[in-house]
């Protein structure tokens, strides 16, 4: 049935059925398509996202392979696929976050036929594809200059470490997007990042750190982090702090981001 | 029997802090109903409007909008809404902001058809960010209709656009409203309200102050414009004192008043014998009309439009 002429007197199982919203699944794959798209139409973002991990694993560490065997391959390139997931966090989440919330576009989309979660939804699976497209060209990279190897089912179970290891990546990337202007969270995202990635052991192993940094390091979800993937990806074994620390931390950090986000709307839309 | 309502703003009241948005508030428009909405700034348009596009709760009082509250997804399906022109996503072009809010609904306009009714089509693979002012006010417009929507709630649709294009607006917005539309708009451009609205609801201090058709809210106020010529000084003060005064006679001999009561001024003018030659008494513009209910008059000179 198409009726081209909208008048409100008409009534029906038809016309009631065409003003239902879309679903929540279309309307969550829409506006992924949607956030990706516009993401992808600002260079400066994808070239850093995929260029930067790849980067620093052939200034780094192609150099020195074949010097120190494949485990220490595989670790530094699991290692730097924590680096990518939380670079992504914080930057498309944190600082993209706190950018849209100052647009009126944003508050448009409130006054479109689509609820809450599927504009949540579409936010993390726009970061979750950003991450992949970190993660090609460093792996690409990996496999032809380096001695990093796996198996499938390593590297299967190492993607769904960095999926957990991620978890409160993300919420870190919420909570700062959702409760800083945008200006502060950019700072803040770059203030974060390199301490995180040093402290994590995401760029020199943990072997390499003074002492007084190896305490710190053990409780950062970076760390933490660093280490489930590479237990993962190696099938050696992963500290038994690791796992509490994550689980810790995405407590911590998901309850500051829900507190954010209420804060948020409650400001905005209330 | 007539249709429901489909605007129902029912004793709404909005604070923000202390300070009161909407006191008590109270519309009703039915279906294929065009209203305006004319208030200074401040006067709480927008808080209405964002009340009806659910994006804010009433502190007090109802809103309803064909029949549910908008704050759900559901209802809001049957209604279009115009972005803020300057926020349109930069780096998108213009048919695909117009598939992407078309993908919310399940009957939507097709993409080809909204760009050609405002005109649109030569600029379809153009980002909106290198649109120009004009055009992207256009597609602002443009989206509140993808939906097909029984209502639509424009807020100042043509502010920056030149003549043509405001005209070309107004009547892809009546095609609309003929059709059985219900249209609900804001404008400061009074010529704008005339054009497109059956019904005017002038609020000011977040009140409704008056509420009627075009010419009955001009009625209201009894507000006239009197022309006539005369040296300067030669009307005295005291009937000038409920005035406006717009042009005193400094200017060729020429005075311009906007008085409450028109045969009572003319009347004094003749009992205190000035000498005044070409009286003209006219009905005052909406926005004078407006200005007097709102009591933001200004102490002399013309209104800023």
């Amino acid at each position: 049935m198409s009726t081209p002429v909208p008048t409100s007197t008409r009534t029906g199982a038809g016309r009631l059925a065409r003003r239902r919203p879309a679903g929540a699944l279309r309307l969550t794959w829409l506006h992924t398509r949607y956030q990706v798209l516009e993401a992808l139409r600002v260079p400066v973002m994808v070239v850093s996202t995929a260029v930067f991990p790849a980067l620093i694993l052939a200034v780094f560490v192609v150099p020195q392979s074949g010097g120190m065997g494949p485990a220490a391959d595989t670790a530094a390139v699991a290692q730097l696929a924590v680096f990518s997931a939380m670079s992504v966090s914080l930057f498309t989440h944190g600082a993209g976050i706190a950018e849209d919330r100052a647009l009126p576009w944003d508050t448009h989309l409130r006054t479109l036929p689509v609820g809450a979660l599927p504009r949540f939804a579409a936010r993390v699976l726009m970061g979750a594809a950003f991450t992949v497209l970190g993660l090609v060209p460093l792996l690409v990279l990996a496999v032809l200059l380096t001695d990093a190897t796996t198996t499938p089912a390593r590297f299967a179970a190492g993607l769904g470490a960095l999926l957990v290891a991620g978890l409160p990546l993300l919420a870190l990337g919420l909570a700062l997007g959702y409760s800083v202007p945008a200006k502060a969270a950019l700072a803040l995202a770059q203030v974060l990042l390199l301490p995180l990635a040093f402290a994590g052991g995401l760029f020199l192993p943990p072997q390499a750190m003074p002492g007084w940094l190896t305490a710190i390091s053990t409780w950062t979800p970076t760390r933490a982090g660093r280490d489930l993937v590479i237990g993962a990806a190696t099938g050696t074994d992963v500290p038994s702090t690791a796992l509490p620390v994550l689980v810790g931390w995405t407590v911590v950090l998901g309850a500051v981001a829900v507190w954010a986000i209420r804060r948020d709307q409650g400001r905005r839309f209330r | 029997m007539s249709a429901p309502p489909v605007v129902e703003v029912d004793r709404v009241t909005r604070t923000f802090g202390d300070v009161v948005a909407l006191d008590d508030v109270s519309l009703t428009v039915r279906p294929g109903e065009a209203v305006g909405v004319l208030g200074p700034n401040g006067a709480g348009k927008s808080t209405l409007l964002s009340l009806l596009a659910g994006l804010r709760k009433p502190t007090s009082g109802t809103v309803r909008l064909a029949g549910g509250d908008p704050r759900e997804a559901a209802v809001r399906a049957r209604l279009g809404v115009t972005p803020q022109a300057t926020g349109l996503p930069q780096t998108l072009k213009v048919a695909e902001v117009v598939d992407f809010v078309a993908g919310h609904h399940r009957d939507p306009l097709p993409t080809g058809e909204v760009l050609e009714r405002f005109e649109l089509t030569g600029l379809r693979s153009r980002q909106c960010g290198g649109l120009s002012g004009g055009q992207q006010r256009r597609l602002a417009v443009a989206l509140a209709f993808v939906g097909r929507p029984d209502v639509v709630l424009l807020d100042e649709p043509t502010t920056g656009l030149d003549v043509p294009a405001r005209h070309a607006l107004w009547a892809a917005v009546r095609g609309f409203v003929e059709r059985g539309g219900t249209l609900l708009l804001t404008s400061h451009y009074l010529e704008e309200v005339e054009a497109l609205a059956h019904r005017v609801v002038v609020v000011g201090r977040g009140r409704v102050l008056a509420e009627g058709t075009v010419a009955e809210v001009r009625g209201r106020t009894a507000l006239r414009r009197v022309r006539f010529g005369a040296p300067p000084g030669a009307v005295p003060a005291q009937l000038t004192a409920g005035a406006r005064v717009v042009a005193d006679g400094t200017r060729e001999g020429r005075w311009e008043l906007l008085v409450p009561d028109a045969d009572a001024f003319v009347r004094d003018l003749v009992g205190a014998r000035v000498p005044f030659s070409e009286l003209e008494v006219a009905a005052a513009s909406l926005e004078e009309a407006f200005l007097a209910l709102t009591g933001e008059r200004a102490a002399g000179g013309e209104v800023a439009a």
